[in-house]
């Protein structure tokens, strides 16, 4: 076949797959959102906004994530530095740390879950130790702050791994002779970190943080083994409008609001953390 | 005598950062490792344990957790669709993601731009969340509630990792190697499937794996795309409320288990697929 038509032939089917089933549901959920039958109408966005639950499954969406992502991005970061000078055991060590990444968020909530529940390790551990004399029921709304803390740890837990891998992967992108240059003119190995790494690091970073940010406002599974109803979040609501309540309509709408989220965000990211053009490595 | 107090410290300074260094890489794998252990405990105590409080803190060895799990009313159909969708989730993400990789490295092409940023553009979105329409259109179409449906949307999930990873791996592949074999007298056809292909096979199974676990994985569009072939994860969700914690922890490790083994068979190339795919 002709190298002019070869590339369009073999790139065709992803083309295709991703017209029908990334841009047209795309256009669908957005046409649904925007009618309740009968022409273009806000009403859909009316109704959801105005739920009792709407500002506070926000309100949660946000707080968790803004609690959980710096969190991981600092942790992340320092796993890989220390990853990176590893001489002995690396692959082993890396191993353990990528577990969480192909463990679901319904199995981490259900980790969790048997350390935070009332029968949990958390409380026996306590017992054992004598801090509490009976089982406290830790998941109830008695302790909202202890709920938030189970699935911010839950979260924490998981999805950290992604943003390592990203990061490993960028560090061994870094030429050493950067770091070798800043060791003769006697750099300390944090203003090697400050000024070497985190620049050179960018999209990475990048890359990082964006998958992250919209994972955290998808948050769903970890919070429906955790915390059930008493911690709603933006993307179990949109759930709930779909199959409890059976409207739609509502539910494409929260889909729009949690897309319109995910993408301002993602606008930041790029624009904070943006590659000066001809700066990368 | 200033001399001997400085080396004196030295040696004792750089002996407490070593120390502190390993002790936070132990306690860093312990913090992975101690849930997933925990987890385990509670899937081989019989029932009455794990409903009962205090904990022990090894394992007992009962199977009458996992036996419960598997006696479950639904418990194993809900496996083997977990299965079957994930293993059309791979074959597809790839048979359909792997050539574009391939072009993305080879050629130069008006509109390749475009093309990356479409692919980039899906890691952007929400992609569970058209689970919602697509409902809709596969009842009009009849692929409502049906392992195949499930299978495309989870596709959708995997392509663009299936694209930038296979475009990584053939870009780690030099184009030299083909043109050689061309000139040995094999078609373009033929140099991929001699030269290209035996090279490419342990990176494409990677990739097909970590197709494999998106789909096993994923929670929000099984649960709204099935109502009768609950896949285990959307099973699991379902019954949230409702089932006992002996199963919720059964269910849990029984999703926990293919990942532990897919990230071992795919740990040499997670970083590799990363490094290129940034970029």
């Amino acid at each position: 076949m002709n190298a002019r038509i070869l590339p369009y032939v073999l790139i065709l089917p992803v083309t295709l797959f991703l017209c029908l089933f990334f841009l047209y549901p795309f256009v669908l959920v957005s046409k649904q959102a925007f009618s309740t039958g009968a022409g273009f109408t806000l009403d859909n966005f009316r109704e959801v906004v105005s739920y009792w639950k709407f500002p506070i499954s926000m309100q949660n969406t946000l707080l968790l994530a803004a609690a959980v992502v710096p969190v991981q991005l600092a942790l992340a970061l320092l796993m890989a530095t220390m990853v990176n000078k590893m001489q002995k055991g690396r692959d082993i060590v890396l191993y353990i740390w990528t577990i969480p990444l192909g463990i679901s968020d319904l199995a981490a909530g259900i980790i969790w879950l048997a350390i935070f529940e009332q029968s949990g390790f958390l409380n026996s551990m306590m017992s054992g130790l004598g801090i509490v004399d009976q089982p406290v029921n830790f998941l109830s709304y008695q302790h909202p702050g202890v709920v938030f803390l189970a699935i911010a740890l839950a979260e924490i837990w998981r999805a950290t791994a992604i943003m390592l891998v990203i990061l490993v992967a960028g560090i061994g992108l870094i030429p050493k002779e950067y770091y070798e240059a800043a060791e003769v003119f006697g750099a300390s190995p944090w203003k090697r970190f400050t000024r070497i790494t985190l620049p050179m690091l960018r999209p990475s970073l990048q890359t990082a943080l964006v998958l992250r940010v919209i994972l955290a406002f998808e948050i769903f599974a970890v919070v429906a083994a955790l915390g059930g109803t008493l911690f709603p979040v933006l993307m179990g609501e949109t759930y709930a409008y779909q199959f409890d309540l059976l409207n739609s309509g509502a539910a494409a709408a929260m889909a729009l609001i949690i897309l319109g989220i995910s993408i301002a965000f993602t606008l930041v990211i790029l624009r904070v953390l943006r590659v000066p053009k001809g700066a990368t490595i | 005598m200033t001399d001997a107090t400085a080396s004196d410290v030295a040696p004792d300074t750089r002996a407490t950062g070593r120390t502190l260094y390993i002790a936070s890489v132990v306690f860093l794998c312990a913090w992975v490792i101690v849930p997933i252990y925990f987890l385990l405990i509670n899937t081989l105590s019989s029932p009455e344990t794990v409903n009962s409080f205090p904990k022990p803190f090894w394992p007992e060895f009962d199977l009458g957790s996992l036996t419960f799990f598997a006696g479950f009313a639904g418990m194993l159909t809900a496996l083997k669709n977990s299965v079957i969708v994930a293993a059309m989730t791979m074959v597809m993400s790839i048979v359909i993601g792997a050539p574009a990789g391939y072009a993305l490295s080879r050629f130069e092409f008006p509109g390749k731009g475009l093309f990356r940023l479409l692919i980039l553009l899906t890691r952007a979105f929400p992609l569970p969340l058209l689970a919602l329409p697509l409902a809709v259109m596969f009842i009009q179409t009849g692929l409502d509630d049906t392992a195949f449906g499930l299978a495309l949307v989870h596709t959708t999930l995997a392509i663009p990792f299936a694209v930038l990873i296979t475009f990584s791996l053939f870009s780690g592949i030099p184009m030299e190697l083909e043109e050689a074999a061309w000139t040995l007298g094999c078609t373009r056809l033929t140099a991929f499937t001699k030269v290209v292909l035996p090279l490419i096979l342990p990176g494409i199974t990677a990739s097909a794996i970590f197709a494999f676990v998106i789909s096993w994985n994923e929670v929000f569009a099984a649960a709204v795309l099935t109502i009768e072939n609950r896949t285990l994860t959307a099973f699991l969700l379902q019954n949230l409320d409702t089932s006992p914690l002996h199963l919720k922890f059964a269910g849990g490790f029984i999703l926990v288990v293919p990942a532990l083994i897919f990230i071992f068979a795919v740990r040499k190339y997670l970083f590799a697929m990363w490094g290129i795919a940034n970029r």
